[in-house]
This record gives C-alpha cells, structure tokens and sequence, in this order.
C-alpha cells in the first residue's frame, strides 16, 4: 500500500526536527570553541562561529597536553578492548566445545556473576588492591581489572553454539587439535562480533570516568577525560571556548572508531538476536 | 551439540577459562567480599587502624536524612531518564525503519551521543544551559520568563542531570532498537497493511510484542547504567549540589570513600547498592531467562 504524499513529509519533518534536536549540542560546541572569550560572555549568547578556532585548538592542546592524554586513553582502550575479546573468546570456547567438565557450571556462574559487581559495589577494596600491589597511577591499574567480560563470554558463546556441528566433526575427522580450530576455523567466523565487541569496549573504557579518576593522578598516565575535567577551573571564569575544543578533539577518536566499525555494529547485534 | 572434543582436552578447557577465573576472582568477587567485610568496620581518624563496630555503618546510614536524600534522588533521576531515553529511541528507531528516503543518514545522525561519555555530555548540557552564557537558557529565560540557573538552583541542577544522561543513553538505546527492528519482517506489516491496519495498530500489535525482549533487556541495563554510570555527570557539574540535590548514591560514595576518607560507612553504601543490583537481577532471570545483556 502506498503511503500518503502529507505522510511522508510529515516524516521527514518530525525526523529533521529530531536530528536538530539531537545534533545540536555538538554543533553548539563547535561553535562556541571557534569564539574568543568575550564573545563566549557576551550577552545575548552567540550562536555562531568565531574566528578563533586554530587559537582555541592550539590552546587547548597545549593547556591540556593533549597528546599525552590522547595517546594514554587510546593505549589503555585498545589493550582493554582486546585482553576482553582474547579472554572472553578463549572461555566460550571452552565452555562450548568441551563437554561436561567437571565445576563447568560454577565457572560458568562465576563469570556471569561479575555482571552483579559494577565498580562502585567494590571500589574502596579494588582501590586498596592496586594500593597494595603498587599498581597506583600505572597502566595497569586502568586496564588488567577489566579484562574479564560476562557480556563477551556470553556472546561468543552464544555465537559458537549457532556453528554447525559438521564444521567440527570434518575437523575432529582430520585429526585437527581445538586450539587449530579455534583459530583457524571458529576467530575467522567470529570477525562481525570481535568487531561488534571492539567497537563497544574501545568507546567504553575511552568513556571511563570514576576508575581514572581515583586511581590515577599524575600527567604520565593521565587520560582524556580527567584531563579535560582539570581545564575547568573551580574559582575562576572558565574558558569555554577553550575546554569545548578539547571537548572536541577528545571525542574524535570515539567517535572514528565508531563511525568505521558501524556497518559491523549493527550487523553484529542483529546476529545476536537471531533465533 | 553432541561431538565435542575427546576427554583428553579436558585440562585444555580449564587452561582456556583460567585467564578469565583468575581476573574475575581477584578484582571482582575477592574486592566485592571484602567491601562486606569492611561494612562491619569503622576506620579510626588517620585511616591506620579499623575498628569492629558491627551493623552500626548500617544502621547510620539508614536513619541519615542526607543517605535518604541521596536514595530518593537517585532513584527518581534513573526513572525519568530510563524512560526518556527508551521511549524517544523507540519512536525514532520505528520511525527511522519505516522506508523512506535518506533513513540511512538520519540514523547515522541520531546515533552519535553514543560516542560522548557521560562527563562529556555533562559539559556540554552544562554549557548550552549556563545561567551566564548558555543560549538554551537565555531562550528559555527570554520565553518563559523562567530563570534556568543550575548553579544556585537545586531543581534546575536536577533537571540538567536528566538531560545531560538522556541525551547520552538515547544513542545507545536507539542502537539496539534499530538492530531489533531488523529483525520485524517486512511481510507481517505488509500483511497488516492489505487488512488496513493503522499505523499505531500495527506498532502494538506486531512491532512492539516482537521486540519487547530487546526493550526489556535494554530496560534493565539503562537502569543499571545510569544508576551506576553517571558519575562523571555529576562531578563535572554540580558535586551533588546545590544544596545535595544531585547528590545520587555514586557520588556520596565516592565523597565518603575518597574525600573524607570513611571506608567502613563507604563500604556499607557499596553493600546497600549491592542489594539494589541483586533486585534488578532477580527481576531480569524472572521475566527474561539468560538473555545476551550488554553493559
């Protein structure tokens, strides 16, 4: 049946409208980081784009160190995002492919179980932990406790289980070993989730907030989101045109990833979902 | 499945499940038992020495008026924010997969808060409501002569959080609804439409039941995250003022913890937030079984 012609613009309009809605604080901050700082306290407000931008973007990434928190919130994304993948797959493989081993079920549960432990319901033993182990203000406090994942287990094994048997038992027939299967038959099959479960975990822990926060507080291991906080000052004006281009440019990697990896995003979570 | 690998690869699968064991009991459940532990323990004044004070952090806690406040509100901005969030994505997503021109674009457009963290997106709201120089706010005042000021005024701090965290959940939720909108087939709407069924008919009556799962599922996981997630919000805002109005239960625990450094009080507010996780686990196994959960 077609579709009225009053329809369809009605559509398109209640969707322009919903994007504008949407979208514009990000244009607004792009806006307000190409103005200088008079204009940003004029009165009306501006809405409207400023000759400032190259000055603002210098700034910032100077005030901010902006490299360094770059390259300190992609490294520990990037090394959490794949321990998560290498771990999560390595146990739904075991957990598919093997039979009833003994205590499969309480392992099991134990992964399952972390989804009930969010960072806040073990923070001050977490945080006296990394005390302990020394691992204060160190990559390794941002990126080794978060290597286990109920969600990535629970995915791939989700995955596993739709393979056809006929894959491994022509594999078992050719004497091949489970961890030759596993990598040369099971990861290749799998590239849509990995990619679906980098995407989520790379925007995840570049997202990260409160962990950094506590756990980290020198400039070497400083990442994005801290450092953009520490530009706003609590006693005096603060520069917005300034912090919202390092608002910017903090965002842009997040978002790159995300705007590559789309197409396997949304492929990948609507696997899931088949039946 | 049936074959699986012979017996001898049994060592192998724990070998394969080790790595995983070993981080979830060490950062997890090992620092999860010792919270409790330290919810029976109160710290003395220079944090060397703990003092065993049994369910006295517990029982302060839940007569403090100031612990009561931090609840309630917690409580209601995930409500409203949950609910803003999954019902503007649905209606976007349905309205998105209907078969129009240039769908692709507006989703891809409608999507992208999801990149923003929950600080980043605070900032930005923080800005575009700014009593001094936010234009949302001068237009606001302009119109309705209603003076939107988050920084002397507890409501209006209130509500900036809830849009600030909506805006940023909207694009994760819209995600999944567009995923499971791929998932309706296209004949049992056109099948709808040849019996002259009206829009919202055909939603109720086919779209929604075959993706309730999904709005479930994402039901549950919004309220976790912005329970527990929305910290950042928060503390590049308002510090749960003015006068503790956004105050939500991670940020006082995150000033008991770290500010004044009261670990025994602090770990009991782990433990109480524990019983709310537990809640809302009991509901998801109840009404949905082991479904695919993402953070």
């Amino acid at each position: 049946m077609k579709r009225k012609k009053s329809t369809t613009i009605f559509i398109h309009l209640f969707l322009i409208i919903s994007v504008f809605l949407v979208s514009f604080p990000i244009i607004y901050a792009f806006m307000v980081s190409t103005l200088n700082v008079n204009e940003v306290y004029s009165s009306p407000p501006k809405l409207q784009l400023g000759n400032n931008l190259i000055n603002n973007y210098r700034e910032a990434w100077q005030r901010s160190n902006m490299g360094k928190l770059l390259f300190n919130s992609a490294f520990i994304s990037i090394v959490t995002a794949v321990g998560k993948i290498a771990l999560s797959i390595s146990a739904a493989f075991a957990f598919v492919y093997f039979g009833n081993f003994p205590g499969k079920n309480i392992l099991f549960v134990m992964i399952l179980i972390t989804h009930m432990l969010p960072l806040p319901i073990r923070i001050v033993p977490t945080y006296q932990l990394m005390d302990n182990l020394g691992w204060l203000d160190t990559y390794y406090a941002l990126t080794i406790p978060f290597f286990a994942s109920a969600t990535g287990v629970l995915l791939f094994r989700q995955f596993y289980m739709t393979v056809p048997e006929s894959l491994l038992e022509a594999s078992l027939i050719d004497g091949i070993t489970p961890l030759r299967f596993l990598w040369s038959i099971l990861i290749p099959l799998s590239k849509s989730n990995i990619v679906a479960l980098f995407t989520i975990e790379f925007i995840w822990v570049w997202n990260q907030y409160l962990w950094p926060l506590v756990t980290t507080n020198s400039a070497r291991v400083r990442v994005v989101q801290i450092g953009l906080k520490m530009l706003i000052p609590s006693d005096a004006q603060p520069e917005w045109n300034v912090i919202m281009a390092a608002l910017i440019i903090g965002v842009i990697p997040p978002l790159l990833v995300y705007l590559t990896l789309q197409k396997s995003l949304v492929e990948g979570f609507a696997m899931q979902q088949d039946k | 499945m049936n074959s699986k690998f012979a017996k001898k690869y049994h060592y192998l699968a724990y070998l394969l499940i080790a790595p995983s064991i070993i981080i979830v009991t060490t950062f997890l459940i090992y620092p999860s038992l010792q919270s409790l532990y330290l919810s029976f323990f109160r710290s003395t004044p220079f944090g060397n020495r703990i003092i065993y004070v049994g369910f006295q952090n517990f029982q302060r806690l839940l007569t403090s008026p100031a612990y009561w406040n931090s609840l309630t509100r917690s409580i209601v901005f995930t409500g409203v924010t949950v609910f803003i969030s999954i019902a503007s994505a649905l209606i976007l997503a349905v309205v998105t997969n209907k078969k129009i021109r240039g769908a692709k674009i507006y989703k891809s457009l409608l999507i992208w808060p999801f990149a923003f963290s929950f600080a980043f997106s605070g900032i930005i709201w923080g800005v575009l409501m700014h009593p001094n120089v936010g234009i949302m706010s001068y237009y606001i005042q302009l119109l309705t002569t209603y003076e939107f000021n988050w920084i002397n005024n507890g409501t209006a701090a209130f509500i900036l959080i809830i849009i600030a965290s909506s805006w940023r959940m909207l694009g994760y939720n819209f995600i999944f609804f567009i995923a499971a909108l791929q998932n309706v087939s296209p004949e049992l709407l056109e099948a709808a439409d040849i019996d002259g069924a009206s829009p919202v008919t055909k939603f109720w009556r086919i779209t929604f039941p075959l993706i309730s799962p999904i709005t479930f599922f994402l039901l549950i996981m919004n309220t976790l995250q912005v329970f527990f997630l929305t910290f950042g919000v928060v503390d590049v805002l308002t510090q749960g003022g003015p006068a503790r109005a956004t105050d939500i239960v991670t940020y006082k625990l995150f000033r008991d913890a770290f500010l004044s450094m009261r670990t025994g009080y602090a770990s009991a507010q782990s433990i109480i937030l524990f019983v709310f996780v537990a809640v809302i686990t009991i509901i998801q196994f109840k009404y949905a079984g082991e479904k695919v959960f993402y953070q």
